[in-house]
């Protein structure tokens, strides 16, 4: 029995890493892209992306799962995520990434607004483009102010990819689940918090290696 | 003919005159001292020297060329503000030394991203920092070159921050107070090294509060008060023998030394 569990939280842990791998690879760098948005000389630029922040980051991340899995279909008439378990996988990627590089966004905007204007001036004097000075200058020390805060997030997304079965994706909880009306078992959905705690622990000592490695300037 | 031409430099922020009817001109080789009270406007002089503030009115000429030239209503573009700010270097009152890079990378960084940018970093990436390094020993700083900026102290840094502006090889240096943030023990070896670029005949602007060094150093003095120029010319003259009534308030409150 314990086997047979096990194989079945790991393929449903599968599903949870996979929204999890690929969630962070999208919302990270949008979540730059979009502190940018939201601090463009541009009103145009900005006041939407603010808009959408405040959206996004004022309604539970529930809600926007169901909106972007049902609604094309049922305003647009058109299905696009198709019936099937990658649409599903798909349609909670896309609420995911945008959920996340929100409040991303908002961290990096932190960061980005606490770097003194002297180093970007000291950047600027020394014929640096734009570009130079935050890529080479800026962006490092931002990550350094940054790792705490963004490693919160993170942590908290481990978690919540489990709220993906509202749509239909088999992540661990619900494999853990099934158990109980199979086998009128509870002990597997203990058995799927050690699964988070595990992952969680190992999460947050690699913060700790991050911050220590940033540790060398101050 | 005049290295750098300043005509008639109008700067206000709103409704606050910051900067009225400024003019000077300097010669390649020569130190200019800039004195005054604080808010007189003498940052902003600087800044807008180096195009971190834009005038509202008047001329900016080095070498004949007009840089800037508020009559003729141009926006500039990123680049073109880039290759005009290559005449000049700042110094600032803190350092500003990138944190995450040592004293070498500090000093090496805008000339090897030049270089990448030309295509010419693998030519040049030696000598780039053997110049780097060069100019670390010139300001007595062999033994702290791979050490981070927080590794160091004021007087060090700054004199890093010195090192890194000449990597570009500015026709003209501008110091804004560059003791100003300095223990008063730490500011002899700050000092000492302006005093050394100016032997060798560097061109710079030298903001300060130093009043004996200024008098010492600069072919010529500058004081200014509420934005405009009160007085300017001999440096010995205008501290030892001030003419005017606001020049000799302001150095009753320094001791000349
Ligand atoms: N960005 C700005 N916006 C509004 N006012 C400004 C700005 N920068 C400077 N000022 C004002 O301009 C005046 C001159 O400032 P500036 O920093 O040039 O003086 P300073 O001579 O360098 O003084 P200090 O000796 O204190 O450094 C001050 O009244 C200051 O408040
Ligand atoms: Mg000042």
């Amino acid at each position: 029995m314990f086997a047979e569990v096990t194989l079945s939280l790991l393929a449903g842990f599968g599903m949870t890493l996979k929204l999890f791998v690929l969630t962070l690879v999208i919302a990270l760098p949008l979540g730059l892209f979009i502190s940018f948005g939201s601090m463009s000389r541009l009103a145009a630029v900005r006041y939407p992306i603010r808009l959408l922040i405040w959206v996004i980051r004022g309604t539970p991340l529930l809600l926007q799962l169901l909106i972007f899995y049902y609604g094309p279909g049922i305003i647009l008439g058109n299905n696009i995520w198709g019936s099937g378990d990658e649409g599903r996988f798909a349609a909670a990627l896309v609420a995911f990434a945008l959920n996340y590089s929100c409040y991303f966004s908002e961290i990096f905007r932190g960061g980005i607004q606490s770097i003194p204007k002297g180093q970007y001036e000291a950047g600027y004097v020394l014929g640096m483009t734009r570009g130079q000075v935050f890529w080479q200058i800026i962006l490092l020390q931002v990550i350094k102010r940054i790792v705490p805060p963004i490693s919160n997030e993170i942590i908290t997304l481990v978690k919540d990819t489990s709220l993906a079965r509202v749509i239909a994706v088999y992540e661990i909880i619900w494999s853990g689940q099934a158990f109980i009306k199979s086998a009128g078992i509870i002990w597997p959905l203990f058995y799927t918090g050690v699964f988070y705690l595990v992952f969680s622990g190992l999460l947050t000592v690699l913060f700790h290696m991050i911050e220590k490695k940033l540790d060398y300037f101050k | 003919m005049a290295l750098l031409e300043v005509l008639n430099i109008e700067k206000h922020f709103g409704a606050t005159r910051v900067l009225e009817d400024i003019s000077f001109s300097m010669e390649k080789g020569q130190a200019v001292s800039i004195i005054g009270s604080s808010g007189s406007g003498k940052t902003t002089l600087l800044r807008c020297l180096n195009f971190l503030e834009r005038p509202n009115g008047g001329q900016i000429k080095v070498g004949g060329e007009v840089l800037f030239d508020a009559a003729a209503g141009k926006q500039f573009s990123d680049a073109e503000i880039r290759q005009k700010r290559l005449h000049f270097g700042l110094v600032f009152q803190s350092f500003n030394l990138f944190p995450q890079y040592t004293a070498l990378q500090n000093v090496c960084l805008a000339p090897r991203l030049a270089a990448k940018e030309k295509g010419t970093l693998r030519q040049e990436e030696v000598e780039i920092r053997e110049r780097g390094q060069m100019l670390l020993e010139q300001m007595g700083l062999s033994d702290r070159m791979g050490n981070y900026p927080h590794q160091l102290s004021g007087g060090q840094c700054q004199r890093v921050a010195i090192a890194r502006a000449l990597a570009m090889q500015p026709d003209i240096l501008c110091f804004d107070e560059p003791t100003s943030a300095l223990d008063p023990e730490l500011t002899g070896e700050v000092l000492k090294v302006i005093r050394s670029l100016a032997e060798a005949h560097t061109t710079m602007i030298i903001v300060t509060h130093e009043m004996a060094f200024a008098r010492d150093v600069a072919d010529y003095l500058i004081f200014m008060d509420g934005g405009r120029i009160v007085e300017a010319g001999d440096p010995h003259a205008v501290i030892d023998n001030p003419q005017e009534e606001r020049t000799k308030q302001f150095l009753a409150r320094y001791s000349a030394g």
